[in-house]
């Protein structure tokens, strides 16, 4: 009867995005209210911290309305992991890139960590939450399965160029497939243009997916930066279709595709 | 390489056509994605299944999706969480040439289609996707399928 005590899958519309939660714990009234915490958690997010609401306290933050120390501890502990993350990334990362606040390459990877911690401190130890293309797997798909996430190729669309297993892991992809060239290079203020994605798998999300946008905006130099981090790894995929990956990328073996 | 362009372009147009699948039974296990519903969700997960039917089984028929190459639909069978079959209940047949590319692209690209989800994923990592490329992504069709 195991099979029959899969948990739940939930899809929610929420920080311009959708974020699938796929639960595998059996489903209990407790699981059951975090996710609906989690769900609350993630509209939360979107109100303090998106840059397309002009009252969230981002954007008030960005037209100097207030200042950081009018706002709540989280705030400044969002603010604090985004200088981290650019002390980190050398600069790649900036929340700072097109000019203007705008923490959204850290923030996004931050909300669905979080949720995933609201589920886990629920009793839920199996979950699998993708935040626009950006996960955070715990525990198994099954007894004895890791997760299993497929890689969208960026130019072959509906089509993998690798799968990635684990179990507690995080992943996050950024790559131009989806909303064009937006990734800004910090230290050049033009349009990153370098690789067609790159994908990077580390310990927790928020940090993995602001590493991301950081390699993408390297491009070139962003494997040997990828090898250089303890405990994140990376894959990368060439506009002209050559792919790389670091040596402990827990992906499977990507099918040769030969530069057409 | 007209042929490969074509090629590329229906496959493009299968998987688009895969990812629109809807579930036509009532007792499928999981409906479309719920519309956003604010601070109060409303979990869709799976309920236990009635009949003994298994999670993730059902056969799910696409609507007829117009292409620039004709109209298009197609059926997709999913046992036990896997992608078992593929059927094509539609496909453009204005002329002779588009029969002619149909008759080839069609078989090979279901074959594909089946390579692929055999490869059983959960998750798909990608560029990310806003609310509108949700809809046609491959994540979209693993939330639909529950598998």
């Amino acid at each position: 009867m195991s099979d029959t005590a899969r948990g739940l899958r939930h899809v929610e519309h929420v920080m311009g995005t959708v974020i699938t939660f796929d639960i595998r714990d059996e489903r209990v009234p407790a699981i059951e209210a975090a996710l609906s915490e989690a769900v609350s958690w993630l509209h939360h997010v979107d109100e303090v911290y998106s840059t397309y609401r002009p009252d969230s306290t981002i954007s008030r933050l960005a037209r100097h309305e207030i200042e950081v120390a009018d706002c709540s501890a989280e705030v400044r502990e969002v603010l604090a992991l985004c200088r981290s993350a650019v002390r980190t990334s050398g600069g790649w990362f900036s929340h700072l890139a097109t000019g203007f606040l705008d923490p959204s390459g850290l923030v996004k990877g931050w909300a669905v960590e979080g949720a995933s911690r609201i589920l886990y401190e629920a009793g839920a130890r199996n979950t699998c939450l993708n935040g626009g293309g950006d996960l955070r797997l715990r525990g198994e798909a099954a007894p004895g399965a890791p997760w299993r996430v497929g890689v969208a190729h960026p130019l072959r669309p509906g089509e993998l160029c690798t799968v990635v297993q684990g179990r507690d892991l995080a992943v996050a992809t950024s790559g131009t497939a989806e909303r064009g060239a937006h990734i800004v290079n910090p230290h050049l203020g033009t349009p990153a243009n370098g690789l067609a994605s790159v994908t990077v798998t580390g310990p927790g999300l928020t940090m993995t997916d602001s590493y991301a946008t950081a390699a993408f905006a390297r491009g070139e130099s962003a494997r040997d930066w990828l090898a250089s981090l303890d405990g994140y790894e990376g894959f990368g995929m060439l506009p002209d279709g050559r792919s790389w990956c670091t040596d402990g990328f827990p992906g499977e073996t990507v099918p040769a595709h030969d530069p057409a | 390489m007209r042929r490969a362009v074509l090629a590329a372009a229906s496959t493009s147009a299968l998987v688009v056509l895969l990812l629109t699948l809807k579930p036509h039974q009532p007792a499928a296990p999981v409906g479309a994605p719920p519309p956003p519903t604010g601070t109060s969700p409303a979990p869709t997960g799976p309920a236990s299944p009635p009949g003994g039917s298994q999670p993730g089984t059902g056969t799910y028929t696409g609507d007829p999706v117009s292409t620039q190459y004709g109209t298009v639909q197609v059926a997709a069978t999913v046992k036990a969480g896997k992608l078992t079959a593929v059927k094509v209940l539609q496909v453009p047949s204005g002329n002779g040439r588009d029969q002619q590319i149909a008759a080839y692209a069609v078989p090979r690209l279901t074959k594909e289609a089946l390579a692929r989800h055999s490869a059983h994923i959960d998750a798909v990592s990608g560029a990310s996707y806003t609310s509108q490329g949700y809809i046609q992504s491959l994540q979209s069709a693993l939330d639909r399928a529950g598998v």
